[in-house]
């Protein structure tokens, strides 16, 4: 290996990891707010990278039809819960449509917009719009009743919504598989070293992701409900911070974020609707590197995990997935050793 | 799971007060055993087709893999998606083994055992030192990372997999297919599900069901918490080996495909679907599972028009409801019909087991010298010193926030000293975990009730006497253990007529009072024949009848001649019974004395009501 295969490993790394990066930090996110280890997050990313290759297509995307199933299951939950507690029709249908509103109207735009063939930007806008608004409907309607289980229950329920989320990006997408068009098809020379212009996409938004994350937590009324619902749940329920709310929130985030890095890593790799598991789980050694408690440690983490994969692929390439998994191991040792044995009560 | 029910109890005994070591108990759960065994070789008898014949073997298969799963699971209170993992180790160990090595089947079962059992210690030992939730994540990763090695080794012909392995037979029987594995295959399955309900119902066992409360009771029962895990772990690991050790020579092939991630969950699927706390869970999840399946998988491409993996979406959302609305699984549902026999009392001629030596009337047993806990830059314990004489009830009292929950932690071990001395008997105990502690005669209640509500009074108790057994979870399993097991129950419900709870101790945990609930956790405290009793709050929530019932088994107990350090809010209970008294406030010495000198002093009146200025 010379200098100028190095630095092209980690030039590659590095963009993997920041893609890593912000799956670690939503992994993050939803485990602090919620207790929710939430394996399925890799499935936002197929289901972005997905809708906006079918709308390049000018077909309507399936996540549109999976969207309003979606939501009108959970609308008739809420709508279920608002009868048993009032005994009338008017708030179980006002619930109804409250959930229903948002769904409906991104399901609109996206049917009129899809033969269209609007520019890039704009269907890349629609798509992360769509998946995101799956976010608060997975909650409501796998988790949100379960929200006091312990948190093994609440890992199994993330593996059941894993399984039927990649069931139907089957039945939705199809088994084919799509590398979308890049955002920037520039590419630059430094040296021996060739720089595409959708790498530097990558890396600039997964920078001003991080960044606009970080100004969320720190700086809005929102971002510190979260934290405080992460640190507290009664306390901050006794606050009048829902965790209901803050669990449907997040969720939310977690699937902007998923869908984003799906639309950055859609034109650098074929996308299957099974693809998104893998690249989600490595985001997870991310996050368990930071403890899944640490933003920081789990985006040093991203970086490391991105790497080891780049380098892994040019020494054994077979074995690329075997080491980066296996990785967790020597990882989990080692926070074992510096922790202790806890004797925690879960 | 939290809400996982009593194992089921199909070996429980019926009552026969009159036997002597409890044989015809024994014979009744032998007859149920054997008339099952004997069912097997009938089954296939009967004109069966071939395929349901195959189907079972397959069932029989999974079966064995999700006994493990209960155990781990339902039991135990971890989880692991990697179970798929070990069944691969298992099968291609035996494949490879036997093509390449030629050595015969029933020798690469053990090879492939061993290389199980090592990588499952390995794994355990890693992440079970951490919270809950780090197993199952380990066992991810491990899943995948075994998938993709196996897909990708030249010398287990990679995603192809291994091909012609031999099957199996024993002396000259062909055991490879059709009716004679069927027959292997579920004598095996069976012999798994009595294994593990022998062990649930036995001292290991105990201990096993104690871990998904937490590991703090457990420990302070001298219970290895750590160890047990990794040991169910490894049992389960072990049953899957021996299911991939039978799918290899029933397949005669073996890819890596159904050793991956996927099966991983199905088979954790399996084991919710069933009943993950009930041992015929497993087998009832198996079959369900199987069935469902091959039905999916001709309905599903015939609706939707392609063929494809569809099934997973119903399985996602069948797992995710069954949590929701059936968190004890199906088998629940048939286990709550099934009549419960409180167990044969069939210890009355067991051995009392061995009491240890106990320090003479008027000896100090309990030495506390300045001992001091600092939270940052809090001091909750301040430098603070008494002891205890064998025979004496000491009251440890002040206000709220005194720091006498510090204290009581600090002494037991379950918070560590920041400075100070704890002697007990002589040895220095300060620094030790609050497992040493207990081996060395300390025993101890808890200010919150922690109990197993699933288990019997007498089975709690029993807990309290785990370190006066020896047997583990290999007796158990195969019954060698049954003359300790009754001195062990004879030691609980000789405990709690002690105290006189004798008429409750085939009542389930969770039904009882808060009254009794406190005195369950002083005969379980007492059953591991301490020399020194801790009690914390024990009248805390009691209602008046319950606390002049609890003074009054206090009172017997100093009149037997036992230590008694009291950790108590109740004035009247601790002047009613108390010698000494040591009054803390903010975490200082206030005064220490009589009850009587203790009532008259003026700064314990201060530190209670306030002062007048």
């Amino acid at each position: 290996m010379d200098f100028s295969i190095a630095s092209i490993l980690m030039l590659d790394g590095v963009t993997n990891g920041a893609i890593y990066a912000l799956l670690g930090l939503a992994t993050v996110l939803v485990f602090t707010v919620t207790r929710v280890i939430f394996i399925p997050q890799g499935e936002f990313v197929a289901y972005g990278a997905l809708t906006l290759a079918i709308l390049q297509t000018g077909q309507v995307p399936g996540t549109v039809w999976l969207l309003l199933c979606l939501a009108v299951l959970a609308g008739l939950m809420e709508a279920a819960s608002a009868w048993q507690r009032h005994h009338h029709p008017l708030p179980a249908l006002k619930a109804l449509a409250r959930t229903l509103l948002v769904p409906a109207v991104l399901a609109a735009i996206t049917l009129w917009a899809a033969p269209r063939q609007f520019p890039l930007l704009v269907q890349a806008l629609l798509s992360v719009g769509l998946v995101t608004a799956f976010g608060p409907l997975i909650y409501r309607v796998a988790y949100q009743s379960l929200a006091d289980a312990s948190t093994l229950v609440l890992l199994i329920v993330s593996v059941g919504v894993h399984f039927a989320m990649t069931g139907l990006a089957l039945l939705f997408f199809g088994a084919e598989g799509f590398r979308n068009p890049a955002f920037w098809d520039e590419r630059f020379q430094l040296g021996a070293l060739a720089l595409s212009g959708q790498a530097v996409i990558i890396l600039l938004a997964s920078l001003a992701l991080i960044v606009l994350l970080w100004l969320f937590f720190e700086r809005t009324l929102y971002g510190k409900a979260l934290r405080a619902t992460a640190v507290n749940r009664l306390g901050a329920r006794l606050m009048a911070i829902s965790s209901h709310t803050a669990g449907q929130l997040t969720l939310a985030m977690a699937a902007l974020i998923g869908a984003l890095s799906g639309l950055l890593i859609g034109p650098t790799t074929t996308v299957f609707y099974d693809s998104g598991f893998l690249i989600g789980l490595k985001g997870f050694v991310a996050a368990v590197i930071g403890g899944l408690a640490s933003y920081p440690a789990a985006a040093v983490g991203a970086l490391f995990v991105g790497l080891v994969e780049a380098f892994g692929s040019f020494w054994a390439s077979a074995f690329k997935e075997v080491i980066v998994f296996t990785l967790i191991l020597p990882i989990l040792l080692w926070r074992s050793l510096a922790s202790g044995h806890s004797g925690d009560e879960h | 799971m939290d809400h996982a029910t009593t194992p089921a109890r199909a070996d429980l005994p019926a009552p026969t007060p009159t036997s002597p070591e409890g044989t015809p108990m024994r014979w009744n759960t032998l007859t149920a055993r054997a008339a099952l065994l004997a069912l097997v070789p009938v089954v296939a008898l009967l004109p069966l087709p071939d395929f349901w014949i195959t189907q079972l073997n397959y069932i029989g298969l999974y079966s064995l893999v999700v006994l493990g799963l209960v155990l781990l699971t339902g039991i135990g209170g971890l989880t692991s998606f990697g179970q798929a993992a070990f069944v691969g180790i298992g099968a291609y160990t035996s494949a490879y083994l036997t093509l390449n090595a030629g050595l015969s089947p029933w020798v690469t079962l053990f090879i492939g055992l061993a290389i199980t059992g090592v990588s499952a210690l390995l794994i355990g030992w890693i992440t079970l030192r951490m919270s809950g939730h780090y197993l199952p994540l380990a066992t991810i990763a491990w899943g995948l990372s075994l998938y993709y090695l196996l897909g990708n080794l030249d010398a287990l012909g990679k995603y192809d997999g291994l091909l012609d392995v031999p099957g199996l037979s024993l002396l000259g029987w062909d055991l490879g297919s059709g009716r004679p594995f069927f027959v292997l295959t579920w004598i095996v399955v069976l012999m798994g599900a009595f294994a593990l309900l022998n062990l649930l119902d036995s001292r290991t066992g105990r201990a096993i069901r104690s871990l998904r409360t937490g590991s703090q009771m457990a420990e302070a029962m001298g219970i290895d918490t750590l160890r047990h895990k990794i040991g169910i772990f490894l049992i389960a690991a072990l049953f899957a080996s021996i299911s991939g050790w039978l799918l290899a020579h029933f397949q005669r092939t073996v890819n890596p495909s159904p050793f991956g991630l996927k099966m991983g969950i199905e088979y954790l699927f399996m084991a919710v679907l069933g009943g993950a706390g009930h041992v015929w869970g497993a087998i009832t999840g198996a079959l369900l599972t199987k069935v469902l399946e091959d039905q999916l998988q001709v309905l599903l491409p015939k609706l939707i028009g392609t063929s494809g993996s569809y099934e997973t979406i119903v399985f996602g959302i069948v797992l995710v409801a069954v949590l929701k609305y059936l968190p004890d699984g199906l088998w629940s549902t048939v286990d709550r019909f099934r009549p419960r026999k409180p167990r044969a009392t069939g210890w009355q001629d067991a051995a009392r087991l061995p009491e240890r030596a106990k320090p003479a009337h008027g000896d100090v047993v309990l030495d506390v010298r300045k001992i001091r806990k600092q939270f940052g830059g809090l001091t909750a314990v301040n430098d603070i010193s008494f002891s205890v004489q064998a025979g004496q009830i000491v009251g440890l009292i002040g206000p709220n926030g005194a720091g006498k929950s510090t204290t009581f932690n600090l002494i037991t071990g379950v918070l560590g000293l920041t400075s100070g001395e704890v002697t007990f008997r002589g040895q220095a105990i300060g620094g030790l975990s609050s497992r040493e502690i207990a081996q060395r005669g300390m025993s101890r209640t808890f200010q919150h009730v922690k109990m197993i509500p699933d288990m019997t009074v007498l089975e709690n108790v029993a807990l309290g006497a785990h370190l006066r057994g020896d047997k583990g979870a290999l007796s158990a399993m195969l019954r060698i253990d049954r003359e300790e097991e009754q001195r062990l129950l004879h030691e609980a419900a000789h405990q709690l007529q002690r105290i006189g709870m004798g008429e409750m101790m085939h009542e389930m945990a969770g039904n009882l009072a808060m009254g009794p609930q406190r005195l369950l956790e002083i005969a379980r405290a007492l059953c591991s024949d301490p020399a020194l009793l801790l009690l914390d709050e024990p009248a805390a929530g009691l209602r008046h009848k319950e606390k002049q019932a609890l003074a009054a088994v206090l009172r017997q107990l100093r009149g037997e001649g036992m230590s008694i350090l009291l950790v108590e809010h109740d004035m009247d209970l601790v002047m009613d019974v108390c010698d000494r008294l040591v009054v803390m406030e903010f975490g200082t010495h206030l005064m220490e004395g009589t009850p009587a000198e203790v009532q008259q002093s003026p700064k314990v009146r201060a530190a209670y009501l306030g002062t007048e200025h």
